[in-house]
């Protein structure tokens, strides 16, 4: 499986994840923010970092930048796109994700590892997790608490486009284990196709049992399936 | 515009100074000409005060690569790799502003790593703060934090360890100290001397403006009640451009075009090329009007002094200018050729090709004036403290006082705002006795820990420099490395006091002796004078940063404990010794006495047994033993763990304040397997190592034989308190 990693300046999670995609076995390419066209891939990943320092806002200025505009006609044609935590934020800057993350709710930045559930499994992003299986991965994140409007979050449940949420270690969804204040403990969404998922956690930081777990590497290998 | 005495006095140099200059310069000198004076013969950049001392310390060893005196130290850890650090202290900013002030001292610690080749891996901190109940205290503290992290996690490398104490020695003058640790190819090294004529001099990085102008000054001048007004000399921090520079230095670094690389840190422009000039035995010539600046109208003077942070400055091969711009445009940031090295041995200023100043380079680097002030010995305190003459108190009742405390209470408030894990390669973060980074790539990691003292070197300066080395030295072995080298960062108050310069000589000879004993040589650091405010002085703290080796890296074995009913082994042997304990400063506000002793054969051998057991897979869990105590250590065992522990009574000393609260040195706590305990004995006496079989591990309980019982989960909920309270 082919992917690329686009990375802007003040992206740092790049290496990360291309690590994790090499170690699974994916063809996996950077390509730089200037660049107007994407090489062939199956996936797309905007990888965590501050692209552009942040400013504006986050994710913004990443949202308007050159290989943007191919990042948007590859995903409306059914491209697979994965947006990590920066990469998340980007999404919803472009547009090709609905609601938008403010700041943690504890206006702190937040780096440790939490649980999240598995929420729907039918994906090409999670079909390797069982429903409701209980991952324990790292957050890093100043804006991660995710919001969108009535009408939408009514969508995301009615069309399963909740990818994970928030939990405890038992599973439970409350607002305890919510770290950010994230609306319903939201982690991570789907479009509306399914194609594209945006997520705060970490995967790409779970796939070596010397540094942390292997709670990501499902994620990958649902991408292989 | 003629120089009077007090335009002088207000560059920081004294009337005899003045007096050199003029006889180097044969004439009086310009505005422009006494601030780079100032600014290279203040003590932060010339160590005018600590320079002899400097020099007695061990910086050789097989380990060694580079010692003092470049950008940072170098030590081979074997195959190709080598490991580039350095500690800074960014004190005086980030006192009057914590945000910026912390972030830049990140900012300036990462391009000492990366202008020696190095990609960073790692960033350690030591935060010392006044008393929590200072009203300064809580806004200091969340600024630098945030400051820290904000620097650290945009860049993106992870912070990974430190420590942060309070104490009101700092109410009014607060420590930060960064460190930084990159790995490099040992072929691919870049150093700051310049060599050859007629080289381009190129400015790379952020545009220079007009923020931290004469900032090395400030650093080199006592607090009073006016340095809130200083705040225009605190640098502001870009961590995204600095993150740019990054990348493009090291893509530059990958072919043969730098012949020598400076950052631009304290004293900027000024110290940059003349460290570079001076190294190499040539001069440098700068066309001023050249300089990129951020704002209008910037004069010589302030261009030369300005303290802008992200840049750098390169002296390149001929014929390479062209590749290496392309580089900088990639990453939207400013290359210019300003200047070119001569033979003149003069730093020469022009602006619009008229010369603004000219100044020979050796009397700026190798003359600047060195001082062998006057300092004093410290004697040893008689007093020695009965616990039997002192009010009784329950053992419980201390320990939780001690774990319920802002300098033992988890600090899990400050290190989840630092991203620990970018880079992937974190395989122990903060928390434990030392954070072990793996080598990317490789099986191979690196241990590294900081560490201070201040309340054993306040009492007897020896004992407490040698004690901090030690305490370094184990926290490394705890977790299995085998401990190669230091930089230190050594914080004291006005050297001009000789009891402050007795503190620090006698701290440097206790660092000296540890150093040399356990050949752990000082490859980089850094000297913070004059740390204090109207006249009071802080408690010396000197700090270490040592970096070990873990030659194959399996899952970490860390100190938390890790089953039921194993056995529990102190290795040293416990004295009981109290003096200037936490346990007698925590409970009756004692600070009198004498630290405890140290036994530099017993720290060697007790920890290269230990790291023996370690590498034999015959340890569970290993701490050491530190401030609070042996108790104190088991508890962060269990907190960590959510296991128990069953603690016999002490055979041999009758008292359990002494047994459990003494601050004993070269001890460790370890966890075995009952099945591998004869292996683990026989391997100890052969060793002549002192050990101690103290109790088991069980579930849910923290229990002392017929003094204490009380539940893992609320110890837990003791230490883990007052920060979300403050």
């Amino acid at each position: 499986m082919k992917s690329s990693v686009i990375v802007f300046p003040g992206s740092n999670c790049d290496r990360d994840i291309a690590v994790a995609l090499e170690k699974m076995q994916f063809k996996n390419k950077m390509v730089w923010h200037k660049e107007t066209s994407l090489p062939k891939s199956d996936l797309i990943v905007i990888p965590g970092g501050f692209s552009y320092g942040d400013y504006l806002r986050s994710g913004a200025i990443a949202g308007k930048s050159l290989i943007i505009d191919e990042v948007i006609k590859a995903a409306n044609s059914g491209c697979l796109v994965l947006g990590i935590c920066n990469g998340f934020q980007i999404l919803t800057e472009t547009g090709l994700l609905k609601g938008t993350l403010l700041r943690n709710k504890n206006l702190k930045f937040i780096n440790k590892n939490v649980n999240i559930k598995v929420i729907n499994n039918d994906t090409k992003f999670s079909n390797k997790f069982k429903k409701d299986e209980i991952l324990k991965i790292n957050i890093a994140h100043n804006e991660g608490n995710y919001f969108t409007d009535k009408n939408h979050l009514e969508e995301l449940n009615k069309e399963n486009l909740v990818a994970f949420k928030y939990c405890d270690e038992k599973g439970n969804i409350n607002e305890e284990a919510n770290p950010n204040g994230s609306l319903e403990n939201i982690a991570g969404i789907f479009s509306q196709r399914k194609n594209i998922l945006g997520m705060m956690p970490h995967p790409e930081r779970m796939v070596d049992e010397i540094i942390s777990n292997r709670d990501g590497i499902n994620l990958f290998s649902s991408l292989l399936n | 515009m003629k120089i009077t005495n007090d335009i002088v006095e207000k560059h920081g140099l004294n009337l005899e100074e003045f007096s050199k200059i003029k006889k180097i310069l044969k004439r009086d000198p310009n505005l422009l000409e006494l601030g780079i004076f100032s600014a290279m013969w203040n003590e932060h950049c010339s160590y005018k005060s600590s320079r002899i001392h400097l020099k007695k310390l061990p910086t050789k060893g097989k380990q060694v690569i580079q010692g003092p005196g470049e950008n940072a130290g170098v030590i081979d850890i074997g195959d190709d790799d080598a490991i580039i650090f350095k500690i800074e202290s960014h004190n005086h900013p980030s006192y009057i502003e914590p945000y910026q002030g912390a972030a830049t001292g990140v900012g300036g610690i990462l391009r000492d790593v990366f202008t020696m080749g190095a990609r960073p891996i790692a960033l350690l901190n030591s935060i010392h703060f006044g008393e929590p109940k200072h009203p300064k205290t809580k806004s200091l503290l969340n600024g630098v934090v945030s400051g820290i992290g904000g620097y650290g996690n945009c860049i993106g490398i992870p912070t990974v360890a430190g420590e942060t104490k309070f104490d009101e020695t700092y109410n009014e003058n607060i420590l930060v100290n960064a460190m930084a640790v990159g790995h490099a190819k040992k072929n691919k090294i870049f150093y700051s001397k310049a060599k050859g004529l007629n080289k381009s001099v190129v400015y790379v990085g952020s545009k220079t403006g007009r923020d931290g102008i004469h900032g090395a000054s400030m650093a080199s001048a006592e607090f009073d009640e006016n340095s809130e007004e200083k705040k225009p000399t605190v640098q502001v921090g870009d961590p995204f451009t600095e993150k740019l520079l990054m990348e493009a230095c090291l893509e530059l670094m990958k072919d043969n075009s730098i012949i020598s690389i400076q950052d631009m840190g304290a004293a900027g422009l000024t110290s940059s090329s003349v460290e570079m000039a001076s190294k190499g035995s040539l001069g440098i010539e700068l066309d001023l009007e050249k300089v990129p600046c951020r704002e209008e109208n910037m004069t010589p003077y302030e261009m030369m002094l300005s303290e802008s942070q992200e840049r750098m400055l390169i002296i390149l091969e001929d014929g390479k200018e062209k590749a290496a711009k392309k580089i900088f445009d990639k990453w939207d940031l400013d290359f210019v050729i300003i200047g070119k090295t001569t033979d003149t041995n003069n730093l020469t200023l022009k602006y619009n090709n008229k010369i603004e100043g000219e100044i020979p380079i050796d009397a700026l680097a190798s003359k600047a004036p060195i001082y062998d002030r006057k300092w004093i010995r410290k004697k040893p305190q008689k007093n020695k403290v009965n616990i039997k003459e002192l009010k009784k108190i329950k053992i419980e009742d201390a320990l939780v006082k001690i774990l319920s405390n802002p300098n033992h209470s988890n600090k899990s408030w400050i290190t989840s705002q630092y991203d620990q894990m970018v880079m992937c390669d974190t395989a122990q973060k903060s928390g434990s006795d030392a954070a072990i980074i793996r080598i990317h790539n490789k099986d191979k990691a690196i241990a590294v820990s900081v560490d201070s003292s201040a309340n054993y070197c306040k009492s007897f300066p020896l004992t407490g420099g040698k004690q901090i080395v030690c305490e370094n030295w184990r926290n490394l072995i705890s977790v299995g490395a085998k401990p190669l080298a230091i930089t230190n960062c050594l914080n004291f108050g006005n050297p001009e006091n000789k009891e402050i310069m007795g503190e620090f000589a006698e701290c440097l000879e206790g660092i000296k002796e540890a150093c040399e004993f356990l050949d752990y040589p000082v490859v980089s650091g850094n000297v913070s004078f004059y740390n204090g405010t109207n006249k009071k002085n802080i408690s010396p703290t000197p700090v270490i940063g040592g970096v070990g080796l873990i030659k194959k890296l399996s899952k970490p074995i860390g100190h938390n404990f890790k089953y039921d009913n194993s056995i529990l082994l102190i290795i040293g042997k416990t004295f009981g010794h109290l003096e200037q304990s936490v346990f007698l400063k925590e409970i009756y506000s004692i600070n009198e006495g004498m630290p405890p002793e140290i036994n530099l054969h017993n720290e060697k051998n007790n920890g290269e047994c230990l790291l023996k057991l370690i590498n034999k897979n015959l340890i569970l869990s290993s701490h050491d033993i530190s401030t609070g105590g042996l108790i104190v250590s088991l508890a962060e065992m269990s907190i960590g763990s959510n296991i128990g522990a069953k603690i016999h009574k002490p055979k041999k000393l009758t008292n359990s304040i002494n047994y459990f609260f003494g601050e004993d040195q070269a001890r460790y706590l370890i966890e075995v397997k009952n099945e591998n305990l004869s292996k683990v004995y026989k391997i100890l006496r052969e060793n002549n190592v002192f050990y101690e079989n103290i109790g088991i591990t069980q579930s849910d309980f923290f229990e002392i034989e017929n003094e204490l019982k009380i539940s893992v989960k609320n110890l837990y909920k003791i230490n883990n308190e007052w920060y979300n309270k403050y």
